[in-house]
């Protein structure tokens, strides 16, 4: 019967954008819904569709699944994407996990006042040039594989080479002075899903602009 | 050889605060490290013990882990308590998750200026009694067992029990329209694992004081 995963949430990358890397990757067809308006949202809530009156919301295998960490972990769980072990696991979280802080800065961005948008630039690329690149340019050099853990592709892959172009759009050199970073992105890039993922038509979404600034205040009416 | 797990991070709850009690539910004994000083901070950073140069970092299985979720994840696979399948895990996260979500909020709590706190205060309880709280009442009450997920002890319980107890050290009386949360207090309580970690000269953490905040803040900086 199985049918295909669908996805609600707004037009726009946001919480989103990881999942739908996972899935493309996974080699997963999915469908989409597109909130517009703060009353759709509200109406799901009263469904009993969103556990915490949030989205992302996916239904996947007849549950409804809110909460991105516990999609994404299942999603891995179940095409394999997870490692082998408890130990690989392990790896596959820290390493999914810090990628994820630095994510937190550009999820965060199109949010900044204007006056503050060239500082925050700065402390990304600090960030990714400082703190989080040079560990995966160093796992990558000491075991000479081309996945990050247990010689496999795995969430964790995914995961960098997301937030390897979310970053290069913002800072365009930053992979400047990580050549294993470099060759890795270009291995991912010819990934047949992710290739697929990567050209036009995909369920890529773009770049936030204003008009998904807008929609997120109008419908999460955020503070 | 087999040593106990060390954990290291600063005197305070903090985000290891959630990793002791999922050891302590396991019946795990571990060790801790104190970090008093941004000097004790920088010298595990320098002895490349840190992966992001952040704490909590916990010593296990060989393994310097960091990052909280990777932590937690790896005690529970191992301890089981995390479920039987897939799918049970799926319902665990979903609960912690959205657990998680209101611990942060009560963890910057402390930080907020003074003229904020009142209304901060406002919203953290408008979370737990209308957004948190109920969830787990319901699920409680929709299959009738003494745990939350596949009707056995998992890390949501530990988890739910220990942001009750949160909740209730800003509101005493934030059960008083749960009383299915209620019960489940009082018997997670009463697990002998859980009832030593709540006695005195556990390793539990008191709430956070203000006048941890400043050396907090230095040894961060």
């Amino acid at each position: 019967m199985s049918e295909k995963p669908r996805l609600t949430y707004i037009n726009g990358r946001g919480r989103m954008e990881s999942i739908r890397w996972l899935l493309a990757a996974a080699g997963v067809e999915f469908e989409e819904i597109f909130l517009q308006t703060r009353e759709q949202l509200l109406k799901l809530g009263q469904d009993g569709s969103l556990m915490f009156h949030q989205l992302p919301l996916v239904e996947i295998d007849g549950m409804k699944l809110v909460q991105c960490r516990a999609i994404l972990s299942y999603i891995a769980g179940k095409y394999n994407l997870y490692g082998k072990d408890l130990k690989e696991r392990a790896l596959i979280d820290m390493y999914v996990e810090g990628i994820s802080d630095l994510m937190q800065l550009i999820l965060m961005f199109p949010f900044s006042p204007p006056e503050a948008k060239e500082k925050n630039i700065a402390t990304i690329s600090e960030k990714a040039t400082e703190r989080y690149f040079p560990v995966f340019e160093k796992v990558l050099k000491q075991h000479g594989q081309d996945f990050l853990v247990g010689n496999r592709f795995s969430w964790a892959d995914v995961q960098l080479m997301e937030a390897i172009l979310a970053v290069e759009e913002k800072v365009p050199s930053v992979l400047s002075g990580f050549p294993q970073l470099q060759a890795f992105k270009t291995k991912m890039s010819n990934m047949p899903t992710i290739k697929k993922f990567l050209q036009p038509g995909s369920p890529r979404k773009p770049p936030p602009d204003e008009n998904y600034v807008a929609t997120v205040m109008k419908i999460f009416k955020l503070d | 050889m087999s040593g106990k797990p060390v954990l290291h991070y600063v005197s305070v709850r903090g985000r290891m605060e959630p990793v002791k009690w999922l050891l302590a539910a396991a019946g795990v004994e571990f060790e801790e490290r104190i970090l008093k000083t941004k000097d004790d901070l920088q010298k595990l950073r320098t002895d490349g013990c840190l992966l992001f140069q952040q704490v909590p970092m916990v010593e296990i299985d060989g393994m310097k882990m960091v990052q909280t979720r990777a932590i937690l994840n790896y005690i529970a696979g191992k301890y089981n308590l995390y479920g039987k399948d897939l799918k049970e895990r799926a319902l665990i996260d979903m609960y912690v998750e959205g657990m998680a979500d209101l611990y942060d909020i009560i963890m910057n709590h402390d930080f907020k200026p003074a003229n904020e706190k009142e209304k901060d205060l406002a919203n953290i309880m408008d979370k737990a009694t209308n957004r948190y709280l109920p969830v787990f009442e319901k699920v409680l009450k929709d299959h009738g067992h003494d745990f939350l997920v596949g009707n056995k002890l998992s890390r949501a319980d530990v988890n739910l029990l220990e942001t009750i107890l949160m909740v209730e050290e800003f509101k005493p009386d934030a059960l008083a329209k749960f009383p299915l949360l209620q019960s489940f207090k009082a018997r997670m309580s009463n697990i002998p694992s859980i009832k030593k970690f709540l006695q005195p000269g556990s390793p539990r953490k008191p709430p956070l004081q203000e006048k941890d905040i400043p050396n907090l803040l230095a040894i961060f900086s």
